[in-house]
């Protein structure tokens, strides 16, 4: 609870004896989600919209099937995401399983694009921690950029905070210069209560962004779940000076969802968000919606699905 | 971790400009223009009467004209009615009361209620775009709560007009009580007109309602719809005017029952009116109400209610929680948090669907809350403004918060009705509860904690006809309203809300 001097980007981690728990009033919260979800964006914000979700966007496969060839494509995908168009962004990063990133280092390579991998026994995390690191330490020798970790849900829903902790910590080390995700997996905590504790945990053991869900289960990325985290972030940052990057995950696939997660951005963390570095979608579908809208503002007209590439 | 406090993820960003992300982001944050369309409605260029269905000019041709507050353009003339008008109105009521409704199988007077619910929402961007014109309050507010609000309250009450010898059980039979004389306020015009019109008409009244000066046109709108539903000429007329028409009206010799909801001080003068004409009264009035936030509460999510609470409607609501009572060990956070947030709500033209705060409702309002600010300033409080660039033109006021002051201020003791919030500070649960309660007012409360069994210590404690627990200004049909002392007395809404419409017969 102690409030720690603000200083550009205090590298110390916060024990958790020092993080704020918080409650979270839960229809309050839901009608706050609601009432931003209200915010009506046209014209040229409409637009801005559209470019900010591109250049915001981790274009991700995380499938068995995956195989070097459709990373290939996906990176083609993620450095030109409109072919016909070539003052489309690109989006931020293109985001593989562990096998799968030197396959993608080499073929952004040249282009702002960034590797994330998702590493750590993902998405249940439940291999031991020294099965965990290596597969973080691996990513990171094969040139991944980003690393996207789960907590250890087990030992935060059995009330082990300090393993939690501990954990993101030992992760973070292995990271290196690699930047550092940590995925809550939201669906499986239960409650925002839980979810804003586990986002305190994950923030003060040096995560650089905190993230929703892994995708593959039911209940992933949410207005009001995304607020909550939001609110976790504001209040670290004022106690710790510290800002930490927020990643929505799972579930978003229109280019209007995502406007309105940019809305409930910028309205509870401000315009500085509004940037890859803190702020992005983890999504496949997301980007053709967001062509389509794009081809209809400088055409006039939609587009068919069909005339939009394939994943 | 990064060295660097701008960049966090790995450097993919283009830096400042328009083309660079942060021009893309300033792009965005400005957030377009996104008018509601004002093609929807038609206003003419003068209104009369309504009365026994029909529409006519005012006897003595007098008529008072309506502005747009948000610019402060005329919009329309109204038919003032002096009594002669208010007479006629009465006594249609009284002949539609003695020949149609009273006696109408009360499922029929249902199947009248849901129809007028169904073609509110028919018709509700109209009512909504309508209601923003000509009061000034953000089309998000009319469109999302006024009207559907409106709707539920007929769909409310239709249910209950074929069931009310299960609402008063015990060997009475329930009566209605004849013509009711319904005197609404500016803030809810729409809304306000439901909650009265409703309940009357479910228990077999007849009505003549007045709408507020300055806010007439929603109401005449209505008269398309009960026109549509066919509602028997009579059941319903409006005499639109002023204070003089109010009192004609509330002192009326032919009415059994008056609805008043409105200032406190005109609500005096009508109990004053009524209590020589017999006509039974309920009065829903002004407030102070408390927000009271506690350090256990979920701050964030406080910080949101207390917004909601004193801004929602530009302050003009008579239960805004306007005065904000922090617990002191949380004050100072609280209060720099809820600044931050008070800046970012947008104060602009009320047809805009991303306005959180529109105009104010006439220029002699603006007039009023500016005046208890500045009484505010020379008693020594500190004032907070938000520093949101107002309209040119109309009446505006940025949201407004007053801190440094305790319960001697006149600012945290009369009625603003505006946007603004005086902030104080407690100790104790028991300190919190003798400065809510330290008002003549007792309409509603707000308590943010997370513990249960304070919020119910503090809703047996407080003085307040509604408390409300980690929340404010939730508003249903099914859960009644009203105040106690110099709020008033009389409930809408719920069960309660047909007590005031219904005289109960011994059935033995």
């Amino acid at each position: 609870m102690t409030k720690l001097p603000p200083s550009s980007q205090n590298r110390d981690p916060v024990p958790v004896a020092a993080l704020r728990r918080r409650t979270v009033d839960a229809y309050a919260l839901e009608a706050r989600a609601k009432e931003l979800g209200t915010r009506s964006i046209k014209a040229d914000s409409q637009a801005a919209a559209n470019e900010l979700t591109i250049r915001c966007m981790d274009l991700t496969t995380l499938e068995g099937a995956d195989t070097a060839g459709r990373v290939l494509a996906l990176c083609n995908r993620a450095r030109h995401p409109d072919p016909t168009d070539p003052s489309c962004p690109p989006v931020a990063a293109v985001c593989v399983y562990p096998s799968l990133v030197r396959v993608a280092v080499e073929a952004v390579a040249g282009s702002t694009v960034k590797v994330a991998s998702v590493a750590g026994a993902f998405p249940s995390g439940q291999s031991s921690l020294a099965n965990r690191l290596d597969d973080i330490a691996t990513a990171v020798a094969d040139g991944a950029d980003e690393i996207d970790i789960v907590i250890n849900r087990g030992a935060f829903l059995s009330g082990d905070y300090e393993l939690v902790h501990a954990e993101i910590l030992a992760a973070k080390a292995a990271c290196g210069q690699a930047h550092l995700k940590t995925i809550l997996e939201v669906g499986e905590l239960g409650s925002f209560e839980a979810i804003r504790w586990a986002s305190m945990i994950a923030m003060g053991a040096g995560s650089d962004v905190i993230k929703t869900s892994t995708g593959k289960i039911g209940v992933s990325a949410t207005p009001p779940i995304a607020l909550c985290m939001a609110e976790a972030i504001r209040e670290f940052e004022a106690d710790t000076g510290r800002s930490v990057g927020l990643k929505l995950a799972g579930g978003i696939r229109t280019a209007k969802q995502a406007s309105h997660y940019l809305v409930l951005v910028n309205e509870t963390l401000g315009s500085k968000w509004l940037d890859p570095d803190w702020f992005r979608f983890g999504a496949s579908g997301l980007l053709n919606d967001v062509m389509l809208q794009r081809r209809f503002r400088s055409s006039g007209r939609y587009a068919r699905p069909s005339d939009l590439p394939v994943d | 971790m990064n060295e660097n406090a701008t960049s966090n993820m790995t450097g993919t960003t283009g830096g400042a400009g328009t083309t660079g992300v942060a021009g893309v982001a300033k792009r965005f944050t400005e957030y377009a223009p996104a008018l509601e369309s004002r093609s929807i409605v038609t206003i003419r260029s003068e209104y009369g009467l309504w009365i026994a269905g029909e529409e006519r000019d005012a006897e003595a041709g007098a008529a008072f004209d309506s502005v747009d507050p948000a610019t402060g353009q005329h919009l329309t003339r109204i038919a003032e009615a002096s009594q002669a008008d208010v007479d006629a109105a009465v006594a249609a009521a009284r002949s539609a009361y003695e020949n149609v409704w009273r006696d109408m199988a009360p499922a029929n007077r249902a199947r009248y209620l849901f129809r007028i619910a169904r073609l509110i929402q028919e018709r509700a961007r109209e009512f909504a775009v309508l209601e923003s014109i000509d009061g000034g309050k953000p089309i998000r507010e009319s469109r999302d709560v006024d009207v559907p609000l409106a709707a539920a309250h007929f769909f409310y009450y239709a249910g209950w007009a074929d069931k009310l010898p299960w609402a008063f059980t015990g060997g009475v039979i329930p009566r209605p009580l004849g013509v009711a004389a319904q005197i609404i306020p500016w803030n809810f015009p729409l809304m306000m007109a439901a909650w009265k019109l409703a309940p009357a008409l479910a228990c077999g009244n007849t009505v003549v309602l007045k709408p507020a000066e300055t806010t007439s046109l929603t109401a005449l709108l209505l008269t398309e719809v009960l026109t549509e539903a066919e509602l028997p000429p009579g059941v319903v007329n409006i005499v639109t005017g002023g204070a003089s028409t109010g009192a004609a009206l509330a002192g009326h010799r032919g009415i059994d029952k008056v609805a008043f909801t409105g200032s406190t001080e005109v609500g005096r003068s009508i109990r004053r009116a009524t209590a020589t004409t017999g006509a039974r009264l309920t009065l829903e009035l002004g407030g102070k109400s408390a927000q009271i936030v506690f350090e256990d509460a979920p701050m964030d999510q406080a910080i949101e209610g207390v917004v909601r609470g004193i801004w929602f409607n530009q302050g003009h609501v008579c239960c805004a929680g306007s005065r904000l009572l922090l617990q002191e060990s949380i004050a100072e956070e609280f209060s720099e948090r809820l600044q931050r947030r008070v800046e970012g709500l947008k104060v602009g033209d009320p047809l805009d669907k991303n306005t959180d705060i529109g105009a104010i409702n006439s220029a002699e309002q603006l007039e009023k809350i500016e005046e208890l600010c500045e009484v505010a300033l020379s008693e020594g409080a500190r004032m907070y403004r938000s520093s949101a660039t107002l309209p040119a033109q109309g009446w505006y006021c940025a949201p407004t918060i007053f801190s440094g002051v305790d319960t001697s201020h006149r600012i945290t003791n009369e009625e603003v009705f505006g946007p603004v919030l005086a902030q104080m500070t407690f100790r104790t649960p028991a300190e919190a509860v003798a400065k809510a309660n330290a008002t003549p007012y007792g309409l509603a409360a707000g308590v943010w904690t997370d513990n249960g069994a304070k919020i119910l210590w503090m809703s047996q404690q407080l003085r307040a006809g509604v408390v409300w627990a980690n929340s404010y200004n939730q508003f249903d049909p099914a859960s009644p309203f009203g105040g106690m002392r110099e709020s008033g007395f009389g409930r809408e809404g719920g069960r309660s809300g047909l007590d005031s419409y219904v005289t109960l017969e011994d059935a033995s």
